[in-house]
């Protein structure tokens, strides 16, 4: 009976090792731009099969919602619908370059893999996200790099305008109030309509005209534009 | 009567050596299938070539001039002699090529087979093709740790062949952004593989490029993944 006892004891502690199982994380997402802020971020553990974007795959509405004017409500629904772990805003409204957003993450067994998203603003439909990263099992550190994506669902026509509803053209807003105004429109279209790597943005250097609202020498990037830290306890 | 039931005798024996050939994994080929995806908003990639090879094979090496079937890949897009010149390595297993250029957004499978696959390695190749000479891809993949039906995922760069100058002249432009010259055996450039510094453009200034700010492109520009099939 006791050797029983131990033997289970022993499955018990094998069980709770093994990678399907409930882990303690911490997450913390570093803005790497120069000028570029980050909407309220979605970070999710969910299990392998789960998606919430993949590259040269037309956006869902709900990526849409996100990539265009930050709302990550709809994606939280879509993992809701599979008892993902969810985190919501860590950083507290946006997140700016330099600043970190740190959270701590407990995931349930089988939500074996994280994704994270968030809005870049200024731009029309760019975001910077990771998409089903196997999380890592043994204790430790581990540092990825993010790159910023191009939702492919609106045109980068570079002009503030305020609308960030999906279909609505134009970049809802610049946190950092660097841009300028009576841009022509950079561009008029999107060769690429499914999700992929974002070219970056144009801008120029005039701020009362030009094509773009955006400035060339402010607000450029390059990849990666994102530092993630996972610590694994 | 007696020799013929001697040679079912054999057939049998030889049928039963075949099969345990077939269990033996040296006996049947492994597939390895690769998927590429053009992460790219304006810029097809030409049929990309891929090589299953040992390590005693590499595509190119940062830093080191291309060979004449790489140069003819990254300036034109014509991965024929790239792909004769692995075939000449008696490090290479197999090769293929893609049917046709991959557009934004788009993605294609090949799949190539080794008898073997200690130590077994992976490059792939392609041009952006409306570029002078920049060119996605990977030499050296290692393909030695994935189990019957695992994966791996990586993001590729583009480089820059280094053997033509980034003049982005529609003279000079082979894809559809240009409709010039693909190859010239001319290296006026630095003549060693970089990573690619991208496009200017005419959208960003640049009054005497065929391109537009919709060529622009940042790393990475393609997504491998390869799948061990069996």
């Amino acid at each position: 009976m006791r050797k029983t006892l131990i033997s289970f004891t022993m499955i018990l502690g094998l069980l709770i090792a093994s990678p399907g199982f409930a882990q303690q994380l911490d997450v913390r997402v570093t803005n790497l731009t120069n000028a570029i802020y980050f909407t309220p971020l979605l970070a999710s553990a969910h299990p392998a099969g789960t998606h919430i974007f993949q590259p040269g795959t037309a956006a869902s509405a709900n990526l849409q919602a996100m990539a265009e004017g930050g709302d990550i409500s709809g994606l939280v629904t879509d993992l809701q619908a599979v008892a993902a772990d969810i985190v919501q805003d860590p950083a507290g409204g946006f997140l700016a370059p330099g600043v970190s957003a740190v959270t701590m993450m407990s995931t349930t067994a089988g939500n074996t893999h994280l994704s994270i998203a968030g809005m870049l603003l200024p731009t029309n439909d760019g975001f910077v996200g990771i998409e089903t990263l196997e999380i890592p099992t043994a204790p430790g550190t581990y540092t990825y790099y993010l790159n910023a994506y191009d939702a492919g669902t609106e045109a980068n026509d570079e002009i503030i305008t305020g609308g960030g509803m999906p279909g609505v053209p134009g970049i809802p807003a610049d946190p950092g109030m660097n841009s300028g105004m009576g841009g022509t429109g950079a561009a008029m279209n999107d060769a690429n309509t499914t999700v992929h790597i974002h070219r970056g943005v144009l801008g120029d250097s005039n701020l009362g005209g030009g094509v773009s609202d955006l400035d060339s020498t402010v607000h450029r990037w390059l990849n990666p534009v994102a530092e993630l830290t996972i610590i694994v306890n | 009567m007696k020799i013929s039931t001697y040679l079912k005798g054999l057939g049998l024996i030889a049928v039963a050596m075949v099969l345990q050939a077939c269990a033996d994994s040296s006996g049947i080929p492994v597939r390895y299938e690769a998927t590429l995806t053009n992460l790219t908003n304006d810029q097809p990639i030409s049929p990309v070539a891929v090589v299953l090879h040992r390590p005693g094979y590499a595509g190119w090496s940062a830093g080191v001039a291309v060979s004449a079937g790489l140069e003819l890949l990254a300036e034109g897009g014509d991965n024929s002699i790239f792909l004769n010149e692995a075939a000449a390595s008696n490090q290479v297993v197999d090769t293929a090529s893609a049917a046709g250029a991959i557009a934004p957004g788009s993605s294609d499978s090949l799949t190539l087979s080794s008898f073997g696959f200690a130590g077994l390695q992976l490059t792939l190749a392609g041009m952006l093709v409306n570029t002078n000479d920049a060119f996605s891809g990977v030499t050296g993949a290692s393909l030695a740790s994935l189990a019957p039906g695992q994966m791996l995922t990586m993001n590729l760069h583009a480089y820059d062949a280094g053997t033509e100058a980034n003049s982005e002249t529609a003279a000079t432009i082979p894809g559809p952004a240009g409709g010039g010259e693909g190859f010239n055996a001319v290296r006026n450039d630095r003549d060693t593989v970089a990573i690619h510094p991208g496009v200017v453009t005419m959208g960003d200034g640049l009054a005497t490029s065929a391109l537009s700010q919709s060529h622009r492109f940042d790393q990475p520009v393609a997504r491998l993944t390869v799948t061990r099939l069996n």
